[in-house]
């Protein structure tokens, strides 16, 4: 079995056949890249993926929509409730209960996607410090993570894998006193994320490290799909949560920040890094006005039953649906295929934002440093778990 | 016999200060990281590199199949011994220091060379890709930044117009035979204190001082210049294949140049064993918390000061990359360090 792209005795003398991962610590999981190298410059960059693959498709086949929300959980282990959030509403969608879902429940899954995707994007900033090798903000960053996976757990009971959103409603309303615990979160969390600015985004080393890096030009990040902060920070104004106004975003406000190429070009490491903690602000954002509105019109009260529009039987009519959104990673679809008769689906693929925007790596690491790729593959923010599914 | 006593109890030294600087920094990148780092072992942690030690020296000492055995095993003895043998001439207060020799400055540049020598073998002989783009990363750091290094260095010889450091250290306070000036204006011969400093003997000797700092930096292989054994990119560097007591040589090694290279900044330029404390009028400060064994007090205590301050900022920066570092040697240090090296002439020959 050959596991090299490169035929080995068509090198070059003065190249050699650099194999980075899967164990090696700045792959983000178990990415395996195999880089031609000429000294420090790595001519050409190829990823072998599927060392995390559990075949979500086909679990998926076997199961029902319920059952296959903790599946969903674990494809991106660091955002679930935005996987749920997202494969609830296509569920919702196929069985035409979408507008009946109360509004409170859809505030709160907003409020968990939210909070759950400044966990994530702190895990992308703290680890791409890391990959740069200030330690520091990866140590602060979990830190605050921290705070944000106490206040899920005590919503879902569980750290990670929450499986809180479900069909036609949420596991269980939020615990008494999380608005509280909630708001006094995003007061704490604000100076942290200066702080944060203080000590690595405006960092001379660390924007020598990223500007005009890993350059991804608009056109090349449309046609190899790429999606989210990755596209964004190419200079496309393009985020689900506008295009595609689901959920109860129509009525929040936020702003989209994209890549300006304030250090150097448009697209390169340090704008995607940039965009992502923009983003966090603008999460933040749309918490406080979340939680305005739990606290205030649509405050607990002894009727409302999170469980009240659960289905008894999930069994869509038979179609063939995608739904989309935005996760912190790009964008999440998932594509159903029903017959109408089983309440398991035929058919239920992902389209996950990691893979796409690790497609495009080979394209703009060509020419590149040794440091550079470690500095491109964090900027891409990836989790093997979405990537291989 | 005495040298042997000189040198054993310079080993153990070295040895107790590269535990305790382990732990320092453990404790110290705890601080800026908001943990706690290692509390369990002894009190405040303290017995935590004990332990680390006695678990390396018990680990299987795996040499792989493919690497130069001689090579491999000879590495991290050369490094460690080389880094060692530094410490020789390094006075610890006026009265002492191991080898008293009068090309002492030369002799600790030419030794700490021998380093790079040791992570090259080190680097080649473990026959790994990353071991090998490590050590040859190393290489053309060391190399490079020896030379601003040296040129600082230079700078303050000519002006101390001496190359033992014994006689340097003499130089920057009130035992000093030779007339000293502040800043070539005010003779501080009687006053001493922190006045009579290197760096504060000619105004150009700060920058070099910083340039010294900046290049020990370099070669001790911290961040932000560890791109030898850049984790995140060669995942150790150099010493990837090391396990066992090698790999606990080439760690005490790495924590032992740090401490040296922060030594000779002290003896160099920050008045080495002198006491910062100058004499005002009836109180006479500076003669007071100078001597033999005050000696031995402040220049640990400058040295783990500017130890502190090299872990301080490795805990604080991001790594450079290769050709950035080559690109800050190359067109910021060196010129400014000729700089320095020609403004000392000048001040040699017109301000004093």
């Amino acid at each position: 079995m050959t596991n090299y792209k490169t035929d080995l005795t068509q090198l070059k003398n003065e190249e050699m056949i650099l194999n980075m991962g899967p164990q090696h610590p700045s792959m983000h999981g178990v990415l395996r890249l195999e880089l031609l190298t000429d000294g420090e410059i790595v001519k050409e960059c190829t990823p072998h993926i599927g060392y995390l693959h559990r075949c979500f498709e086909k679990h998926a086949e076997n199961l029902t929509y319920q059952q296959i929300i903790p599946f969903v959980d674990r494809m991106d282990y660091l955002t679930s409730m935005n996987n749920d959030h997202i494969f609830v509403m296509g569920v919702e969608k196929m069985m035409g209960i979408d507008q009946a879902i109360p509004k409170r429940t859809e505030y709160i899954r907003v409020l968990v996607s939210e909070l759950n995707r400044i966990a994530s994007h702190l895990i992308a900033i703290g680890t791409y410090g890391m990959d740069i090798g200030a330690v520091t903000p990866f140590f602060w960053c979990f830190r605050d993570r921290e705070h944000i996976l106490n206040l899920l757990e005590w919503a879902s009971g569980a750290r990670l894998l929450y499986n809180y959103i479900w069909v036609g409603g949420n596991f269980y309303d939020l615990p008494i006193g999380f608005e509280d615990r909630c708001s006094e979160f995003v007061e704490y969390f604000k100076p942290k994320m200066r702080d944060l600015d203080d000590l690595l985004t405006n960092n001379q080393i660390f924007i020598n490290r990223t500007k005009n890096v890993g350059v991804l030009p608009l056109d090349v990040a449309v046609n190899y799909g790429c999606s989210g902060p990755m596209l964004r920070a190419s200079g496309l104004k393009w985020d689900l949560r506008r295009v595609d106004e689901y959920s109860i975003y129509p009525e929040l406000e936020f702003n989209v920040p994209m890549g300006e190429g304030l250090m150097g070009t448009v697209g390169d490491c340090w704008d995607r890094y940039y965009v992502r903690v923009q983003e966090v602000y603008e999460s933040l954002h749309i918490i406080e006005q979340c939680l305005e509105r739990l606290k205030g019109p649509l405050k607990r009260s002894a009727d409302y039953d999170p469980r009240s529009n659960m289905p008894k039987k999930i069994i869509p009519k038979a179609q063939e649906f995608y739904i989309r959104g935005e996760s912190p990673k790009g964008e999440l679809g998932y594509f159903f295929v029903t017959d109408g008769k089983t309440e398991r689906p035929i058919r239920c693929k992902a389209r996950s934002g990691s893979f796409s925007n690790l497609s495009v790596l080979p394209e703009i690491t060509k020419g590149a440093m040794i440091a550079d790729i470690v500095a491109i593959l964090g900027s891409i923010d990836i989790v093997l778990g979405e990537v291989d599914r | 016999m005495t040298f042997y006593i000189i040198s054993i109890s310079l080993l153990a030294f070295v040895a107790i200060y590269a535990l305790m600087g382990v732990w320092a920094e453990r404790k110290i990148s705890a601080l800026i990281q908001d943990r706690v780092g290692p509390v369990e072992t002894g009190k405040f942690g303290l017995l935590q590199t004990f332990a680390d030690i006695i678990k390396l020296l018990q680990k299987e000492d795996i040499v792989p199949t493919t690497a130069d055995k001689v090579l491999f095993t000879l590495a991290p003895v050369l490094v460690f011994t080389s880094v060692f043998m530094g410490f020789a001439v390094l006075p610890f207060s006026p009265a002492y220091i191991s080898s008293n020799i009068n090309i002492g400055l030369f002799y600790f540049m030419a030794i700490i060379s021998i380093e790079v020598v040791g992570i090259l073998m080190a680097g080649w002989a473990s026959n790994n890709k990353y071991a090998f783009l490590g050590s040859i990363r190393s290489i053309a750091q060391i190399i490079a930044y020896e030379i601003p290094a040296g040129i600082a260095v230079l700078s303050a010889v000519m002006i101390y117009q001496s190359l033992n450091l014994q006689e340097i250290a003499f130089q920057q306070g009130i035992y000093a035979k030779s007339d000293i000036y502040f800043f070539g204006f005010w003779k501080v011969n009687t006053v001493g204190g922190f006045l009579s400093w290197g760096v504060f003997q000619a105004p150009h000797l700060f920058v070099a001082a910083i340039i010294y700092f900046i290049a020990s930096l370099a070669e001790a292989n911290r961040t932000p210049f560890d791109i030898p054994e850049a984790e995140s990119e060669l995942v150790a560097g150099f010493h990837v294949e090391y396990s066992g007591f090698k790999f606990g040589a080439l760690f005490l090694a790495e924590y032992a140049m740090m401490f040296l290279t922060s030594m000779v900044l002290v003896i160099l330029f920050f008045g080495a064993w002198y006491s910062p404390l100058p004499n005002i009028a009836k109180v006479q400060l500076a003669e007071w918390t100078n001597g033999t064994y005050w000696g031995i007090f402040w220049i640990l205590l400058k040295t783990l000061l500017i130890v502190v301050l090299q872990i301080w900022i490795r805990w604080t920066l991001p790594r450079f990359r290769a050709d950035q570092l080559m690109n800050f040697c190359w067109k910021v240090l060196i010129p400014v360090s000729f700089a320095c090296l020609f403004i000392s002439a000048f001040w040699k020959l017109i301000v004093l």
